[in-house]
């Protein structure tokens, strides 16, 4: 059998991050769909949150990389 | 297979960042940040910020200018009441002094009419007393004449009635 | 007429899709056909621990074990979608445009040897081969299009013949980690080989090697092209907003000028404030620069260039933006992170670490994000790529590749489409992060909702 603990760990930040982001672009939409004249303000909080996101699983994938 | 296999095993080079690499990928973004965004982005920014300052001054001065427009509208509006006010006023006050002409004249014409039918009817008057004094006068001579003519003619009692009759004749006339 | 349009432009890439498949399929199946990339699957034992590994590097004879290896080798050609996908995605110093391997200027540098200056054609590379060569210059040899250094100091250190490239998986350490070492055939022995040193300090399994590479490699090259393609076309815009100003963009100024009002009237302005002036050039060299780069990397036949998803780049990057925002920070940010106001002084404690840290974690996932979206997207294209020779089995099966190089295609199509989307998002993104990081250095009143 191949594989190891560190890529269950790289899969459930990608879950997470998955909810997240998810959530974040649901919440967008939601909130852009109740004020279309505010979508400019919207999309830029939207990406610079997904990103912040995106930022904690990729640490969390580097980290499955590095320890074994 | 473990997960540091992939890097250590399959030769995953592009995570390992070589020096030669990256020292040419600073070079390369140096040269274009400060070469390129020198020379290229700041006049770029400079004009496209130039060009929209320039649009917001055209569409203020347009504004201003459609502003000034309605205002001398308005202005050209007022004027043309004014002029067209005037124009009645002057209207009036012409057909006023007209009309104050026409009486004054009428009044005029009333009067010397007048006057001269006063002063016919004193003619006539007059002329008729000279006429009747002259009839008098007349009939005066007349009934001598006829008087003369009787007398010679010997009066009779019928010739009374002629005499009559010439009296009634003088009346008539 | 948009009709017409349209349907050519989807028969013409599907079209260039199906050439780049089949450009994949020729050099897939020399690959598989070549014992080069065939890997053992024992770990040699005996004569090769790990200790001579490591430490011996000498040449080794060529044994019964070895000859069987590389025997085995030839017979069990099998192919690996992995090995395929991290090769086309790794930077050589070959060019390759098309089914041939154009040459590149070598700059190398040995602590031992000084300077070696020649151009990659000096190896002798071998189209069918994949662009090894079979020349070694001061102990350098060409594997796979890509330099490697002879480990041993012995080795003829002029211009020699070399015999096959052979890679194995041995033991390296004494805690049992396994690595390939690449071996070349030289006078009847094997001589290891050794990758240019790299920045990553052994954590991904680089380091410090016995060389360093400051070649014009493919990346490079494709670098230096996009920075004149660039440089052309945003001096001669210049030009023209110098020449002719107030008037009404033309041709491509109409493409460039929504992007440039896109990035100051969405990023720059929102994010920095008043002082977006003084970055301005900064985040559209960004932008722009990880834009072309983002969308070459996609034009296949073309080389290939990997450059915004190899590490390399993109943490030069990233370093450039946190020195820039570290510069411009003022005494609220600074304040921010050694002394934060407004909680008590225990807390400090916890929050000054963080923040410390903060300062080195932005730039780690501003840099990882663009590599990590970038290298995801290409590997996807070509596993996909690689199915056919997975169902075709190396040629074995014509018709299971036919049938799955339909279906292969298409979804190669459509995660090339997604990946146009992904080439502007993360431009925009990286845009997007660097102006928010840098109008949190800059901000003069104190804000809470800065902190990231």
């Amino acid at each position: 059998m191949t594989g190891s603990i560190a890529a269950i760990g790289m899969g459930l930040a990608a879950i997470g991050a998955g909810i997240g982001v998810g959530n974040i672009g649901g919440k967008a939409f939601e909130a852009i769909a109740r004020q279309p004249e505010a979508v400019g303000d919207i999309r830029a909080n939207m990406i610079l949150t997904a990103a912040l996101v995106e930022g904690a699983a990729l640490i969390a994938i580097l980290m499955a990389f590095l320890v074994k | 297979m473990n997960l540091l296999n992939i890097i250590f095993l399959l030769e995953f080079s592009v995570i390992k960042p070589a020096f030669g690499f990256m020292f040419w990928a600073t070079v390369v973004f140096l040269i274009f940040w400060l070469f390129v965004g020198k020379l290229a982005f700041k006049p770029i920014v400079r004009a496209l910020n130039q060009r929209a300052d320039d649009i917001q001054t055209s569409l203020d001065a347009a504004k201003t200018a459609r502003e000034q427009m309605s205002q001398l509208k308005a202005e050209n509006e007022k004027i043309m009441a004014e002029a067209r006010d005037e124009k009645m006023k002057i209207i009036k006050e012409a057909k006023e002094a007209a009309n104050l002409i026409i009486n004054e004249s009428k009044e005029k014409a009333k009067e010397e009419a007048n006057r001269i039918m006063v002063n016919s009817k004193n003619d006539i008057e007059n002329a008729k007393k000279a006429a009747l004094v002259d009839i008098k006068n007349q009939v005066g001579v007349m009934a001598l004449d006829i008087a003369e003519k009787v007398m010679r003619k010997d009066l009779a009692s019928s010739q009374q009635d002629y005499v009559k009759r010439l009296v009634d004749e003088i009346k008539m006339n | 007429m948009y009709k017409v349009f349209k349907n050519s432009l989807f028969v013409a890439i599907f079209s260039v899709t199906r050439l780049f498949a089949q450009q994949h399929a020729a050099e897939m199946g020399a690959n598989a056909g070549q014992d080069t990339l065939a890997h053992s699957v024992n770990i040699p034992s005996g004569a090769h621990s790990a200790a001579e590994e490591v430490h011996g590097a000498g040449p080794a004879v060529m044994d019964a074990n070895h000859a069987e290896h590389a025997a085995g080798g030839h017979e069990e050609a099998e192919f690996k979608a992995d090995e395929a996908a991290f090769h086309h995605i790794s930077d050589l110093n070959v060019y390759s445009i098309g089914p041939w391997n154009l040459p590149l200027p070598c700059m190398l540098y040995a602590p031992n040897k000084g300077w070696s200056l020649f151009s990659s054609s000096k190896f002798g590379i071998d189209n069918a081969h994949h662009g090894s060569g079979h020349k070694a210059i001061d102990g350098y040899v060409l594997n796979h299009g890509k330099v490697m250094r002879v480990k041993d100091p012995n080795f003829p250190q002029t211009e020699v013949e070399v015999g096959h490239f052979t890679t194995r998986e041995e033991v390296i350490d004494e805690k049992g980690t396994k690595k390939d070492v690449s071996y070349v055939e030289y006078n009847g022995a094997e001589y290891a080989l050794e990758h240019q040193s790299t920045a990553d300090g052994g954590l991904f399994g680089g380091g410090i090697t016995n060389f360093y590479d400051f070649s014009i490699t493919k990346n490079v090259a494709g670098m230096f092209l996009i920075l004149a393609l660039l440089s052309w076309l945003f001096l001669s815009m210049a030009k023209k907003y110098k020449s002719a100003p107030g008037t009404a963009p033309t041709g491509i100024q109409k493409l460039i000028e929504p992007l440039i009002m896109f990035i100051k009237e969405e990023v720059a302005i929102p994010f920095i404030g008043a002082k977006h002036e003084r970055f301005m050039p900064l985040l559209l060299s960004l932008f722009f620069l990880i834009l072309a780069l983002n969308l070459f990397g996609q034009i296949p036949f073309f080389g290939g260039t990997n450059v915004t998803g190899n590490l390399g780049f993109t943490v030069v990057l990233a370093i450039i933006v946190t020195l820039v925002v570290n510069f411009n920070g003022n005494k609220h940010y600074w304040q921010h992170i050694f002394n934060m106001p407004g909680i008590p002084g225990w807390v400090k404690f916890l929050i000054t670490p963080i923040e410390v840290l903060s300062i080195f974690i932005k730039p780690l996932t501003l840099s990882l994000r663009l590599f990590a979206n970038i290298t995801a997207g290409h590997i996807v294209i070509l596993v996909f790529i690689s199915l056919i020779f997975m169902f075709g089995k190396s040629g074995a099966n014509p018709g299971a590749a036919w049938g799955a190089s339909v279906a292969s295609v298409l979804l190669a199509l459509f995660i090339s489409a997604i990946e146009l989307l992904v080439a502007f998002i993360q431009a925009y993104v990286f845009t997007l992060l660097t102006a928010s990081y840098i109008g949190a250095a800059t901000e003069e009143h104190h804000a809470h909702e800065a902190e990231h």
